[in-house]
């Protein structure tokens, strides 16, 4: 109890005294989550769109549960991968992106890509399958059938996005392995925590967990204000 | 003067043919009422008319222009359907009212938005979601919503089945209203003979996918031509 009182205590500490430390921990880990879950967002929407409103998927029967089975990618296989390509020896090795933030936006993409594509497919299969139908009905072009179809499935939108933003910022393996956890580089509040926690300083890695279940309110509660926004437009 | 102008119109799902349509006209400002049982093929003729999908073969002429794969948009946009369940979207009711007249880039003028939300009884829920409504409610913002475009062509499919009788003739009374005053071409498919006999200037008799019998709705209901469509009319049809 007195630890996690003292976790509390040390949170705010950091947070008032506005410890460069930790800003540029906090500084790597939004740009990390931001990059990853903007590219993720980007590819993933419009292929789970896409798939969700083709009257027929190419190979539905592999396409799908490939979909399904990336959802649950290990973020370690995948930074272990993501490692392989990036080393020197690695086919983009002349990238020099190994232990830089860029490798560990590319590792977050990749553990994101399929649960956006993933629920946003299945948030479009969701809608009423008349929609089409009455939309067109009523003179709908086909980017205004596919912009209320999108709209009519936002809540299962919204919630794809924060999956995607959820797995983003509370992993841990894949951006270790890619990153290196390299202070002032590529340290971010997850894999800060970890060390912390290797070095027996509890409340410190305590402190930073409470600073990254803020983090994750904050994101969560305007993603959430923006769904419900126009819903009763 | 004939809107619309089918000849041997056929349509086939899965290779099964489910409409075959020899002849048939529907004339600019009537109302017609398309009868019939379930499976007869009068849900597949008003998509058809509403140029959702292609004939499968036969010539499809709407106000003289040959309706091909791909209609032209503001072809498309003089005809509209309101189906038997009402699709509505995730918005409030007043959302849904402007719905159409948005995808045209129109807006829900203030007066048109009393006009409708008072004649439909609604003007306590303007703004609750369309998804709280019930069922007659939902079904005559779906209407509202069809005839706030404007159309030339209105096709009701089943528009009352499931509604209490207060809501049936409130629809019935908009559907007669908007005829006379616009006259706006209506189709309508029911079950409900006596619907078709208050309502229609027209009926027809579909069944198995053919046109039976089309004539003036009293001549249809009291002095069939065809066996099949006084044995209909009569209830004593088996299917």
């Amino acid at each position: 109890m007195d630890t996690l009182l003292e976790a509390f205590t040390n949170a705010l500490r950091l947070l008032i005294a506005l410890d460069p430390a930790l800003l540029e921990i906090v500084g790597s880990t939004l740009q990390v989550t931001g990059g990853a879950l903007l590219l993720a967002v980007a590819a993933g929407i419009p292929v789970g769109v896409g798939l969700g409103l083709a009257r027929r998927i190419p190979a539905a029967g592999c396409v799908v549960p490939l979909i399904y089975t990336g959802m649950g990618l290990p973020p370690v296989v995948v930074g272990l991968f993501v490692y392989l390509f990036l080393s020197n020896q690695g086919p983009l090795g002349d990238l020099r992106w190994l232990f830089t933030l860029p490798a560990m936006i590319v590792a977050q993409t990749i553990i994101a890509l399929p649960l956006v594509v993933g629920l946003t497919l299945t948030a479009v299969q969701a809608v009423d399958s008349m929609l089409p139908l009455q939309v067109r009905a009523l003179g709908a072009t086909r980017w205004q059938l596919a912009w209320t179809t999108l709209a009519e499935a936002r809540a299962g939108l919204f919630a794809a996005i924060v999956a995607a933003f959820g797995s983003i910022i509370s992993e841990v393996g894949a951006v270790m392995l890619v990153g290196g956890n390299i202070e002032g580089e590529t340290r971010v509040l997850t894999t800060a925590i970890v060390l912390e926690t290797r070095k027996g300083n509890f409340a410190l890695a305590l402190a930073l967990g409470v600073i990254l279940l803020g983090l994750a309110f904050v994101a969560n509660f305007a993603l959430y204000r923006l769904q419900n926004q126009g819903v009763a437009d | 003067m004939n809107l619309y102008e089918l000849e041997n119109i056929q349509q086939k799902y899965n290779g099964r043919c489910v409409l075959n349509v020899e002849k048939m006209t529907i004339e600019r400002g009537e109302i017609l009422a398309l009868v019939g049982p379930s499976g007869a093929g009068k849900s597949t003729l008003l998509r058809l008319l509403n140029f959702l999908e292609p004939p499968a073969g036969g010539r499809l002429m709407f106000d003289q222009n040959p309706v091909s794969k791909d209609v032209p948009l503001p072809l498309r946009r003089r005809v509209t359907t309101v189906f038997q369940r009402p699709i509505l979207l995730k918005r409030s009711v007043v959302a849904n009212l402007g719905y159409g007249l948005a995808l045209r880039g129109e807006k829900l003028s203030p007066e048109m938005q009393a006009h409708w939300l008072k004649r439909l009884g609604l003007e306590k829920l303007a703004n609750q979601a369309a998804q709280k409504l019930s069922a007659g409610e939902a079904q005559r913002v779906a209407l509202a919503r069809a005839l706030l475009v404007r159309p030339d062509v209105l096709l009701l499919d089943e528009p009352t089945a499931n509604l209490d009788p207060y809501n049936v003739s409130l629809i019935e009374e908009i559907v007669r209203e908007e005829n006379e005053a616009r006259g706006t071409t209506i189709v309508l498919v029911t079950h409900n003979i006596f619907q078709a006999r208050r309502l229609a200037h027209r009926t027809g008799l579909l069944l198995n996918g053919e046109l039976v019998e089309v004539g003036e709705t009293e001549a249809f209901f009291t002095s069939p031509k065809r066996e099949e469509t006084g044995a209909f009319v009569r209830g004593e049809l088996v299917y």
